[in-house]
């Protein structure tokens, strides 16, 4: 069958199962809306800026636990990607991005609309292609599928010039290889050992992050902890992989971590890091961390041992065949002594001990009891995201979409946008700052226009909160570009975009708004006071060690 | 401690290979001494001989950025004990008022050949390793040295394996199951 090159793309994504994309058309995509347009089998979804499609694609990526796709046209089109598609490689998120380019003869010639995307996206994609042979584009994008979501999975962006979706070539259909799960190259002696450690092990903390997510490891990794009877401790890229409530967590790891996991990963004297990769905001100071400890790496990523931390033994693997690996090799085990001392610094030092964040506490717990904690749960970057990640009651894992490793500002409405299609059956809300919600606002429209049940609850401190919280803390107050007393009123934008729009007073219970909004069925703007001077604690201030954190429970 | 370490590596022939191999060393802050690169015997693949600076750990990540790249196909770490390595270098020396004979025969004791006689210079073509073309650049100095250009450092594995054929063999590993990753 000979078909153009836009046709292609399309036969391609069917192959892919691909139902739903994001995208925005251009003059160099013209052919392949067409295509979308005549073929009408793909749900394609305008989004009001290319940013919002590449987070919706990452959303959709994250809650649906497959590829996303997002699709621009050619220079700025493609450049707006750019921040979606970094933000999706930080957090190794897999996404295929699609953009036209100048026909070939144009290019290299400062061409209208012309830019080397490739070379833009270079440092932020796992690979990146530019397609100049109509003859080789449907297995370019069969590649690109099979490379973000393969190993440790992330972005690819495919750029196809103009000419190449309106050549013609054979097409034949092709059903798309399984992603496998390939076998780990650790040897029975590395398993054993392994094990070997853990047995030994006196104190054991485990640090799980992102590689549990991405991998759908949560349950397994639950077997683990209780059967060695370890304490654990999650990154922000894994905070919805054990309940809150459980009796060997103990909370998130690292700046904003509780107590409890701090002292834990310093006390210990094994360390089991899973699907995790020791980011500075996880490890702070990374001189003495490795004392008086052993430390056991698993990671998909070989270049991620001994990268920040030097390891004392690791193996290679995806997150839930290690764990059902480890669960056959490992005895069960009690360590009364240890998990008693870290359960009286659990108790005594609880997250929500400082006075500081009693409001966003109450909000979140509204949430939490309206929600069931089952809830999707997207977040835009600052205190809230914190909060957020501190206070919201997951009861289901893989509900938490956050940019943890870029720390996108901007990519919460798009992102719960991308999670409403991926999930029709859950609940979404944005937890969103004002300065976050407002980089990208414009996605409502998308909400709107699509009727998404989608919940913005804005955490108005009328000010970018996390950075007033360094100035105030480290820079003598000096509130430099960050407050926002602008006149918005947020109720009334909602309103004009064709959404709901409600207000949650600093002194009202939240819970009756809440619930209203939650009912709406219709994307919902909820603007909550939240005090100027709240504050995210407990902190590890900057170039601190673990220990050293501010519990901020003084005032 | 700083070090030097040869690393040999199979990419595929396209064109911006190069670009994601030098943009991968710039932004991860890794030091180049040299980087060259060609075709191999087989067009489908170019090899690059790339001499890098740094510490045990940096070379450990070195190796597995660079092979986390789709395009990097096999690296090998080239040592001068079980490699090849050599460089090209010219050396254009003032030869106004200055003994000719006596710069050939500095050429000859390091095997550099003349190739090129012009009316107040001489160049000198050599072929070596790095510690080699340092000797005969300090020997030659004296005549007062115009102009030095090179290359960067080629290598080959001695034995009978290649490279290709190593990564065809790691590729099979694979495929029956003896290795993955
Ligand atoms: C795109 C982008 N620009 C700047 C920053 C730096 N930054 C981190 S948090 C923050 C403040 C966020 O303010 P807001 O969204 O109101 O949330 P709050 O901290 O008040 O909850 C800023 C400016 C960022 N993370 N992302």
């Amino acid at each position: 069958m000979k078909l153009s090159g836009a046709e292609i793309i399309i036969q391609c994504l069917k192959e892919q199962k691909v139902d739903t994309i994001f995208g925005f058309p251009g003059g160099a995509v013209i052919q392949i809306y067409d295509a979308l347009f005549r073929d009408g089998t793909i749900n394609h979804i305008l989004t009001a800026h290319e940013q919002g499609a590449s987070h919706a694609a990452d959303g959709y990526a994250r809650a649906s636990g497959r590829v996303g796709v997002c699709l621009a046209t050619s220079g700025p089109g493609a450049t707006n990607l750019v921040t979606g598609i970094a933000t999706a490689y930080m957090d190794s998120i897999p996404l295929v991005a699609i953009t036209g380019n100048t026909p070939m003869n144009l290019l290299g010639k400062d061409s209208f609309q012309e830019v080397d995307i490739l070379g833009i996206t270079m440092p932020v994609t796992k690979h990146n292609y530019m397609v100049t042979d109509v003859a080789k584009l449907a297995d370019t994008i069969r590649e690109a599928f099979a490379i973000a979501a393969s190993g440790r999975p992330g972005p690819v962006l495919v750029d196809i010039p103009k000419n190449i979706t309106i050549e013609k070539t054979e097409y034949e259909y092709r059903e798309p290889e399984p992603v496998t799960i390939p076998r780990s190259p650790a040897t029975e002696e590395d398993w054993n050992r392994a094990a070997e450690m853990i047995r030994r092990a006196e104190r054991p903390f485990i640090y799980a992050g992102g590689g549990i997510t991405l991998g759908r490891a949560a349950k397994e990794l639950a077997a683990l902890v209780r059967k060695i009877d370890a304490c654990l401790g999650l990154s922000l890229m894994a905070m919805d992989c054990m309940e809150k409530d459980d009796p060997h967590y103990t909370g998130m790891i690292g700046m904003h971590g509780s107590k409890a996991s701090n002292m834990a990963m310093k006390n210990c004297d094994l360390l089991i890091v899973l699907g995790a990769r020791f980011s500075d905001r996880v490890v702070g100071k990374t001189e003495g961390f490795h004392e008086n400890k052993r430390i056991l790496h698993i990671d998909i990523d070989p270049a991620e041992i001994n990268k920040n931390v030097p390891t004392d033994h690791f193996i290679i693997s995806h997150m839930k065949p290690a764990l059902e690996e480890l669960l056959k090799r490992v005895e069960e085990k009690k360590h009364p002594r240890w998990m008693g001392e870290i359960r009286e610094l659990r108790e005594k030092f609880p997250v929500s001990r400082a006075p500081q964040s009693k409001r966003p506490k109450e909000l979140l717990d509204a949430l939490t009891e309206l929600t069931g904690g089952n809830a999707l749960i997207a977040t835009e970057v600052g205190q809230h995201q914190m909060w957020a990640a501190q206070f919201y009651g997951f009861r289901q894992p893989y509900s938490f979409l956050t940019s943890g490793g870029l720390g996108t500002m901007g990519y919460g409405t798009g992102a719960a946008i991308g999670a409403c299609f991926a999930r029709r059956d859950r609940q979404v809300v944005s937890v969103a700052g004002d300065g976050s919600f407002r980089m990208n606002c414009q996605e409502l429209s998308t909400a709107v226009q699509n009727k998404l049940p989608l919940v913005i609850l804005l955490m108005n401190n009328k000010t970018l909160g996390m950075v007033r919280q360094w100035q105030t803390l480290f820079y003598n107050g000096n509130y430099s570009a960050t407050t926002l007393d602008y006149a918005i009123d947020w109720v009334k934008l909602a309103e004009s975009f064709g959404a709901k729009g409600f207000r949650i007073g600093a002194q009202d219970d939240p819970r009756p708004v809440l619930k209203q909004a939650l009912e709406s069925g219709c994307p919902v703007l909820v603007d909550c006071d939240i005090p100027l001077d709240n504050k995210v604690f407990p902190m590890v201030p900057p170039g601190a060690a673990l220990d050293e954190l501010v519990l901020g429970d003084e005032a | 401690m700083d070090e030097k370490r040869v690393f040999s590596v199979l990419v595929n022939n396209h064109f911006g290979v190069l670009t994601r191999i030098s943009g991968l060393f710039a932004r991860r802050g890794y030091n180049i001494d040299s980087l060259t690169v060609g075709v191999t015997e087989d067009p489908e693949f170019s090899r690059m001989t790339i001499v890098a600076r740094g510490d045990h750990a940096v070379f450990e990540q070195i190796g597995k950025q660079l092979d986390k790249l789709v395009d990097v196909r096999h690296i090998e770490v080239l040592t001068p004990d079980d490699a090849i390595i050599r460089q090209l270098m010219f050396i254009k020396v003032n030869t106004k008022n200055r003994d000719l004979a006596a710069i050939r025969e500095i050429a000859e004791l390091f095997r550099a050949k003349v190739v090129d006689v012009a009316e107040e210079s001489i160049t000198v073509q050599a072929v070596g390793d790095t510690a080699k073309l340092e000797g005969l650049e300090n020997k030659l100095r004296a005549f007062g040295i115009r102009e030095i250009v090179q290359t960067g450092i080629s290598g080959i594995s001695r034995g009978d394996h290649t490279l290709i054929g190593m990564k065809r063999n790691a590729e099979k590993a694979v495929i029956e199951g003896q290795f993955n990753g």
